[in-house]
């Protein structure tokens, strides 16, 4: 069990210096063979960039060391993360991705990778099974595709675990016209979760114990405490409440810093990746969520940040102190570092119980001082779509016949709502300006402008402790695709029927999220789903073909929250 | 007609704003056949507007999309519902090949089959003689269905005092709660018996884990067992759990020494410290009481009617 990542954690020098040098060089056989770069930047810590129309990705295994431990990762080209890779709007591109993963590996049989986020032909999208057979082991896969649109996206392995695993990398697409904001420098900042345990192991585990992690849970000393403050009567209708459900308002992620290392760039805290600048030169700074089941909350103390692009997508720049990203969502910031030498770019999870610090310096192996993680939050039971009811503002919803007696259903909500405008659990009133989905417009209106003319409503259901997870009670092997009508503008609407977030992924065609009043909002690849909410978005089902479905936590999704998409004539 | 389709794709990018997947132009002009994303090529380099035509300032959100003809462009429109900004594409051979690969269907992995064993107790006692108990149980399956191991056992002094073996089948049958049946072997004390079991396992409100069976046996014999149990977290790994056990007869049970009705109960309180969610070692203390006519078998044999005794243990789980 690692605890490298608790909070507060400030173990003895000597240790930090050894997991320093350690993770310093993530992956251990990475750099040597292939060309450190073709991406002008001046940083010591530049990542491997594979720019251009053609690429020979290799997909093989390579031992790493984040925590003290070397452990064997998926890797592309050697190196966690996967190169950079960057793309030009209005080209084609080809990319042969061959499975070299050794005999030896218990995940090679197959490997694949997704396109995260981007449109292409269905047998390009790189799902097993859905859009191809997958990429057997000796044998290369020839993805070839035009480039349509721009922006910051990210590629994945869709192949059992092996995202967990360290397959994962950046993907950038230099737009054809010029940009309407200007940046001096440009880095990605890749944040992910990474576990010295198997992940097979780790999802029996789940299925075993699902709340191993939670170490959280409020204590007689607590209620003490809550009794001093809130009074018997409310802190026993509080306890009763939460015991009816068989919850805990700490369960805000199912794994969490007791499993996980959190790496920015593929490396630690102490590995410090640092992202070099000049005073008072705009920064963009990518951020993307490569995460398996991790949200970060970001911040760069002491720096502003303007959003411009989220999935991909350009908004109007909205300046914000902190945002929360969900798994696979991608948010461009602009940055203005002056006045200091180093800032520290903070992750810490939404659970509290670890982070990741990298830094933006002018000069190599600088440090800013390095926040204490948050207090840990806990859900209330508005968090949990029921506190609304109580009022009786809200109609109950109606719930599909499918979760009725279901036992893998163990909660419904009682009145969602769309709540674009919360900052979310363990951000609100934070004395910091939080991002929320109301703050970002796009800088186009609705590039389809059609009226919806059907809704499908979906139920996110899961049972925690049995750790089993679907779309309104059925898992994805008990399912029927959802079949859409090609051409057709529809509308999917999504009620969580957990309590916890998902970021719900749709493949092949963008999710255009509505505001709360029903208008075309913010065009997104990845939904986020607190508990509690129900929010819309509309598809343009334009991409003829079957197409993946999920949700992004790898664990949920790999226990039966999926679904295929068939969008036919 | 060049000049048309320009003036019509400019409205078209103008009206999209920043979105760069504008598609108005004429789709056969651009067809290339070895990219088998063939339907939507990007107009920039043919039909690139002013950059004023861009600002987003200039379009606000609710800005209609300007009447296109649509149809002259040869696009398959939607019915009833208006027409899309960007047209939809038209389909050719080339998509329609690319969009339903024969593929073999997505391996779920949500199906699987897991396991897990647990020794929710072992623990040893020195007290007018040393004594050792074990409860296990374990199971293999998967969300809804699965397969359960249980065993309990006490030996005194180097001497079986009782141990069984349970295999049930589970099914999940409510949100909290699984059904189990199946059958119960009974080693010691006296002659084995077997029976047939069917009980329920699951967590009642506030968490309290309940697990009652109900043994069907030889000659009509019947008996029940109830036990419950619930922690309370001290801190998030010292736990202390309140387990309290009830175990009621149909019939007496002379070999064996139980007599009918309520034979016995134990309540006991064991503190333990977690120091990794697998391995907990702990403290307790029991008391058990026999009750009727097995306190009187209890009597006679020259025993204590009830015993309170401190217990050391091992809390373990793989």
């Amino acid at each position: 069990m690692s605890s490298d990542s608790v909070p507060g954690f400030a173990g003895p020098l000597s240790r930090r210096r050894f997991v320093q040098g350690l993770a310093a060089g993530g992956a251990l056989a990475s750099s040597a063979l292939w060309p450190r770069s073709l991406w002008a930047l001046e940083s010591a810590d530049e990542p491997q960039v594979l720019a251009g129309t053609d690429f020979s990705l290799t997909i093989g295994e390579t031992p790493v060391n984040f925590t003290g431990r070397i452990r064997p990762a998926i890797t592309v080209n050697g190196s966690l993360p996967a190169p950079v890779l960057r793309w030009r709007q209005g080209t084609t591109v080809e990319l042969r991705v061959t499975n070299a993963i050794p005999h030896s590996s218990v995940r090679g049989h197959e490997t694949s990778i997704h396109w995260h986020g981007i449109l292409l032909p269905a047998t390009m999208d790189g799902v097993p099974g859905v859009s191809f057979d997958g990429i057997g082991r000796g044998e290369t896969w020839r993805y070839r595709f035009d480039v349509k649109q721009s922006g910051t996206y990210w590629y994945h392995s869709h192949s059992v675990f092996q995202e967990q695993a360290g397959l994962y990398g950046a993907l950038i697409i230099d737009p054809a016209e010029p940009e309407p904001f200007h940046c001096d420098r440009d880095y990605v900042v890749m944040l992910s979760d990474w576990t010295d345990l198997d992940p097979d192991t780790l999802f029996a585990r789940l299925k075993k114990m699902s709340d191993h992690d939670n170490f959280y849970k409020r204590t007689v000393g607590d209620f003490a405490r809550d009794v001093g403050r809130d009074g018997w009567a409310a802190t026993i209708a509080d306890r009763r409440m939460w015991g009816e459900m068989r919850m805990t308002p700490t369960d805000l992620s199912d794994l969490n810093a007791h499993t996980y290392t959190y790496l920015m760039n593929g490396r630690t805290s102490s590995g410090n990746w640092t992202g070099l600048c000049h005073p008072g030169e705009k920064v963009r700074l990518r951020f993307i969520n490569g995460s398996a089941m991790t949200y970060f909350d970001v911040r760069i103390p002491g720096l502003k940040m303007t959003v411009v692009a989220a999935d991909g997508q350009n908004v109007h720049p909205v300046s914000v102190d902190e945002f929360r990203i969900a798994v696979a969502e991608t948010y461009d910031v602009i940055v203005e570092p002056t006045g200091q030498d180093a800032f520290t770019i903070f992750a810490q999870d939404m659970g509290r119980t670890g982070h990741v610090a990298g830094t933006l310096a002018t000069r190599a192996g600088l440090r800013a001082p390095v926040p204490p993680v948050d207090p840990p939050a806990i859900l209330s039971m508005s968090d949990m779509g029921h506190g609304a009811a109580d009022h009786g503002a809200h109609a109950s919803p109606t719930h599909p016949a499918s979760e009725h007696g279901n036992p893998l259903v163990d909660m419904q909500v009682m009145a969602p709502i769309p709540r674009l405008d919360d900052p979310g659990v363990g951000l609100r009133d934070n004395g910091r300006r939080v991002l929320t989905y109301s703050d970002l417009r796009n800088t186009f209106d609705d590039p389809d402008g059609r009226e919806p003319e059907r809704s499908i409503e979906l139920h996110l259901t899961g049972h925690m402790e049995r750790f089993a997870w679907s779309f309104d009670g059925i898992k994805f092997s008990g399912a029927e695709p959802l079949r859409l009508a090609y051409g057709e503008r529809m509308r999917i609407v999504l009620v969580n029927d957990t309590m916890m977030s998902h970021p719900i992924h749709l493949h092949g065609m963008w999710s255009d999220l509505e505001a709360a009043d029903g208008r075309f909002h913010l065009r997104k690849h990845t939904i986020d789903m607190p508990p509690g909410t129900r929010r819309s978005y509309r598809v343009r089902a334009d991409a003829l073909g079957q197409w993946a479905y999920h949700c992004h936590l790898l664990y949920h999704m790999e226990a039966g929250m999926m679904r295929v998409v068939r969008v036919e004539e | 007609m060049n000049a048309q389709l320009y003036r019509l794709a400019v409205l078209a990018l103008a009206c999209a704003g920043y979105a760069r997947l504008a598609t108005a132009q004429d789709h056969s002009q651009h067809r290339e056949p070895q990219a088998p994303a063939g339907h939507e090529h990007e107009a920039h380099e043919h039909a690139t507007p002013a950059p004023e035509e861009h600002e987003p300032e200039t379009h606000p959100p609710d800005t209609q999309p300007p009447a296109m003809d649509h149809a002259a462009m040869g696009h398959t429109m939607p019915p009833a519902a208006g027409e899309p900004r960007e047209p939809i594409p038209v389909l050719t051979e080339v998509d329609r090949a690319a969009a339903f690969p024969a593929v073999a269907g997505h391996a779920a992995h949500d199906s699987g089959v897991f396991g897990f064993a647990q020794l929710s107790r072992f623990e040893g006692w020195n007290d007018e003689g040393t004594g050792l108990l074990w409860d296990g149980q374990g199971w293999i399956g998967g969300d809804l269905d699965k397969l359960w191991l249980r065993t309990e056992g006490e030996r005194v002094d180097d001497t079986t005092q009782a141990a069984d073996v349970e295999l049930l089948y589970g099914r999940a049958v409510a949100r909290w709660w699984d059904v189990v049946a199946g059958v119960r072997h009974d080693f010691d004390p006296g002659p084995s018996r077997t029976w047939v079991a069917i009980g329920i396992v699951g967590l009642a409100p506030q968490k309290v884990e309940v697990e009652t069976t109900v043994y069907l046996g030889e000659s009509g014999r019947a008996a029940a067992q109830l036990e419950v149990e619930y922690e309370m977290l001290l801190t998030n790994r010292l736990i202390l759990q309140p387990l309290f056990e009830l175990n009621v007869s149909s019939k007496d049970d002379l070999e064996r020494g139980f007599g009918s009705g309520v034979t016995t109960a134990e309540a006991s309180l064991r503190l333990r410290y977690e120091i990794t969610r697998q391995f907990a070692p702990y403290l307790g203390l029991v008391y058990e009481r026999a009750y009727g006519e097995t306190a009187d078998f209890r009597r006679t044999e020259g025993e204590d009617v009830d015993d309170t005794r401190v217990v050391g243990g091992l809390r373990l789980w793989f």
